[in-house]
């Protein structure tokens, strides 16, 4: 795992779909393709209450990452300093191998440009010292993200 | 790519308008978050996020249009700014000099930045400035009128601080203010309580530890129930009543039927549980906040329900009270000046207003009027007629019952103009469509928000636009140097700069400018200010559990409760609400937030789904008066009362100009046949859930 966690507050999550929405926006990503995927659904009654699940998924930025380790061109990498694991637009050349491979098929074909596209903890904005853009503006600071 | 400076900007996506920080890449906006100086550090809602999805859709309207076939047949020219703006300039001299000033409409979205229309309109010598409210808050704002002698926003929620926080025809935590929902996730961290009354179980509900799923129409009968639990077992903070309120005596006396028992018939929530509540609201008073509402144009009882909301919190001591409902600040509780405002440019209109509020209406609020009635003297011509109509920034064909029934109505109107940045159905059926810059592409005119810390706050531009759209004050500035001539003074309003208007606006406060560069907005004090009530301003001084002003206009506002109607055999009484991705029909086409929720579907309870051989996730067809109306899809689920039928609210567009939008779901408005005519008489909100349909398997 990467030197970071993201985590998500069940009990402070109000299934707004923010964190989705920032995600695309910041990364600019295609109709149809998230990065950060916020599971849940319409409520449900469970003992007479109604109840509803949340979570919040992206890249695991996994130790010993499956992805990389197939990447033909070496455009899926393993940042050493802090264990992100990203994908260099310009060196993918869209075979689809990291896809296969994730455990979790987490990484995701842009048709429009013909590469892969992955949650990289927005590296850009770690590196100026602030959080993923998910985490930032989360409508009610529901995700956390911090060092290990 | 280069990172530029980011900008302090106002969200424009729904009502609430949070403080937003854009930051900006090669002049364009490229990502916003809250404004992290403010309460939302940083915590932005989705369609607040969506935001730049909609500055770079060209599925809106694009430059200015003048109709050339029929209303509504969506046949325009194109016209350059300065042809559009001397077109209703030309059509505006006629008709005033044809019907006088008065003949002239206005409707709008309410909100910070309406002194500017309200100054366009008293420019214009007319009374008719109107806005949404007859379809939103009117009646929880006369219900809080009538009980604390203020309007509703006068008094503030101080949710952190509370116990006991009820939601009652409030669905905080999906009609989402950013702010809000953080200080009710803080306050439930610490160990507040949350109870929700509503039909269905929303997602407030899922963090509720009392939900409450009454029967469709019954909130007024569940709350007399808990005041009469409140009174006879004397669970009222004693000292705070014998203070502060007045009328115990007459209240005491009208809740003597309404047990909990006699509540527990009609609402279905068994006694018990309506005594243990009432048990429950005793131990936190005074931290207790009852939410009075905020879209209650529901029910014919509504103005009641929101009155009895007002009441439960008198009798728990928390209006005024830290943790409960504190008194707000204007600029001038804390000794500062306001910003001068613009309607001081002008008189203000002697004539009553077309909609009767004042004069045929004495109890209603003056501001922003009723324009559903309005709308009866562009038909009638009583009390005059009405000849031109302005909407800006509103839908009422999405936003009011019965769409047809409204066209009918417009019918004798010699102009229609739509300022929008959106398509909408009213747009689309205007005879002029002036399309304005989005909130990122414009800036607007300072506001101030009344609170514990008073403040100003400006919208910057934070990019040009990419379509032919000018701001709000480009557009009426521009029209009111048009028609300066023929409505002397109107060149006052005639600015030619946003700095000349802040300027303006600005002076006497002794702040420029500069003072808003750090932060995007100035507190007027450094620490939030509670401060100690008196008396309230009612005629009594006291909080009114039986109004003297309304009664004068021959109101009872201690009314004895009438039991809803129970829709007829295969029937449904018709249910609508908000969802957290999308805001009243405007966001439905914006590409980020249809992905998330391309339709609406239909809410319907288990057994009735049974009943009707209907499974989770069939399309079904929904009838109004018999006739289709429109197929969606049914989630089947024990979280709606069996009567209700439920949908969210802004779906069923039919415009051919939104690609994403066009043909998905149903529009409630569609459902409510004759809905204009079915109002609150008490309290002037529509009661737009006094509806029923039917469904079938499609
Ligand atoms: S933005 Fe935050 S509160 Fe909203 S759904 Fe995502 S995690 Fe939950
Ligand atoms: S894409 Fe899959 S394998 Fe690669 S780091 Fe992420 S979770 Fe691990
Ligand atoms: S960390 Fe960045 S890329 Fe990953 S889900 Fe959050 S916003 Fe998207």
């Amino acid at each position: 795992m990467s030197n970071y966690r993201l985590k998500l507050d069940k009990n402070r999550c109000i299934h707004c779909k923010a964190c989705e929405v920032h995600c695309k926006s910041k990364n600019n990503t295609p109709i149809g393709i998230k990065l950060g995927v916020h599971t849940s659904s319409l409520p449900v009654m469970k003992d007479g209450k109604p109840f509803m699940k949340a979570s919040y998924q992206c890249c695991y930025h996994c130790e010993d990452p499956a992805c990389v380790d197939v990447c033909p061109t070496e455009a899926m990498k393993r940042r050493e300093s802090d264990g992100i694991v990203y994908v260099i637009q310009d060196e993918c050349i869209g075979c689809e191998a990291c896809i296969e491979a994730c455990p979790w098929h987490i990484p995701t074909f842009n048709k429009e440009t013909n590469t892969v596209l992955k949650c990289d903890f927005c590296m850009d904005r770690v590196d100026a010292g602030l959080k993923p853009a998910c985490v930032t503006a989360c409508t009610t600071h529901a995700l956390s993200f911090t060092e290990k | 790519m280069a990172t530029d400076k980011s900008v302090y900007s106002v969200c424009g996506m729904c009502s609430v308008r949070c403080p937003i920080l854009v930051e900006k890449r090669d002049g364009e906006a490229a990502w916003i978050q809250g404004n992290p100086h403010s309460a939302l550090k940083g915590g932005l809602c989705a369609r607040g996020a969506a935001g730049i999805a909609l500055e770079k859709d060209p599925e809106r309207p694009a430059t200015p249009l003048i109709r050339v076939g029929a209303r509504g047949e969506g046949k325009w020219r194109e016209a350059s700014w300065d042809e559009a703006l001397d077109y209703v300039a030309d059509k505006l001299k006629a008709i005033t000099a044809e019907h006088g000033n008065r003949s002239v409409l206005w409707s709008d979205r309410g909100g910070p930045f309406v002194d500017l229309h309200q100054a366009f309109m008293r420019g214009i010598g007319s009374p008719n400035y109107c806005n949404h409210d007859a379809s939103c808050a009117r009646n929880v704002q006369h219900a809080a009128q009538s009980v604390l002698g203020m309007g509703r926003k006068m008094v503030s929620y101080d949710f952190r601080n509370a116990k006991h926080i009820i939601l009652q025809t409030r669905n905080i935590l999906e009609a989402i203010n950013v702010a809000e929902c953080n200080a009710v996730m803080d306050a439930l961290g610490k160990g507040c309580k949350l109870s929700v009354i509503d039909i269905r179980a929303n997602v407030s509900a899922s963090k509720a530890d009392n939900f409450f799923m009454v029967r469709p129409g019954t909130d007024y009968a569940f709350n007399l129930a808990v005041i009469n639990e409140l009174v006879t077992k004397k669970l009222y903070q004693a000292a705070y009543v014998e203070k502060y309120v007045g009328g115990m005596e007459e209240l005491t006396a009208f809740i003597a039927p309404y047990t909990a028992a006699w509540a527990a018939e009609e609402t279905g929530i068994p006694a018990e549980r309506i005594v243990a509540f009432a048990q429950e609201l005793a131990e936190a008073a005074p931290n207790v906040i009852w939410h009075p509402g905020w879209m209650v144009a529901r029910y014919n009882d509504s103005f009641n329900v929101c009155r009895t909301a007002y009441i439960i919190n008198a009798l728990l001591g928390s209006v005024g009270v830290k943790g409960g409902l504190p008194l707000v600040n204007t600029p001038k509780d804390v000794g500062k000046k306001g910003l001068t405002k613009l309607v001081d440019l002008f008189p203000k209109p002697e004539e009553k207003r077309a909609d009767g509020v004042g004069w045929k209406h004495p109890q209603f609020d003056g501001g922003p009027g009723l324009v559903n009635l309005a709308y009866d003297a562009i038909a009638t011509g009583d009390p005059y007629p009405i000849k031109a109509y302005l909407c800006f920034r509103h839908d009422p064909l999405m936003a009011m019952p019965d769409p047809e029934a409204q066209k009918k109505k417009w019918e004798n109107l010699d102009l229609l103009v739509s300022i929008t940045f959106s398509w909408s159905d009213t747009a689309w059926h205007s005879d002029v469509v002036l399309p304005m810059s989005t909130y990122l592409s414009r800036e607007s005119i300072l506001a101030s928000k009344s609170g514990p810390k008073p403040q100003f706050f400006v919208r910057h531009r934070a990019m040009q636009p990419t379509l032919n759209t000018k701001a709000d004050w480009e557009i009426l500035c521009g029209l009111a140097a048009r028609l300066a001539g023929s409505h002397p003074g109107m060149e006052r309003l005639a600015f030619k700069s946003i700095e000349e208007i802040w300027d303006y606006q600005l002076q006497n406060t002794g702040l420029t400018m500069q003072d808003f560069a750090a932060k995007g907005f100035v507190e007027l004090v450094e620490a939030p200010v509670v401060r100690e009530v008196e008396s309230f301003p009612t005629p009594s001084g006291k909080l009114e559990m039986d109004s003297g002003k309304w009664g004068k206009a021959g109101i009872d506002t201690l009314k004895p409760y009438v039991s809803p109607a129970k829709p007829q055999q295969g029937m449904f009484r018709i249910a609508f609400g908000r969802v957290g991705v999308h805001t009243q029909g405007h966001t439905v086409n914006n590409p980020l937030l249809h992905e998330q929720m391309p339709e609406n579907v239909a809410w319907i309870n288990t057994s009735r789904a049974e009943e009707l051989g209907i499974a989770d996730g069939d399309l079904v067809e929904v009838l109004s008066g018999g006739k289709p109306a429109g197929t969606m899809r049914a989630f089947v689920t024990e979280c709606i009362h069996p009567e209700a039928l439920f949908m969210v609210h802004g779906f069923g567009h039919k415009l051919p100009v939104e690609s994403r939008a066009i043909g998905k779901g149903v529009a409630d408005q569609e459902l409510m046949a004759g809905g204009l005519e079915v109002w609150d008489r008490s309290g002037g909100g529509l009661s737009l859930q006094e509806h029923f349909v039917a469904i079938r398997k499609a």
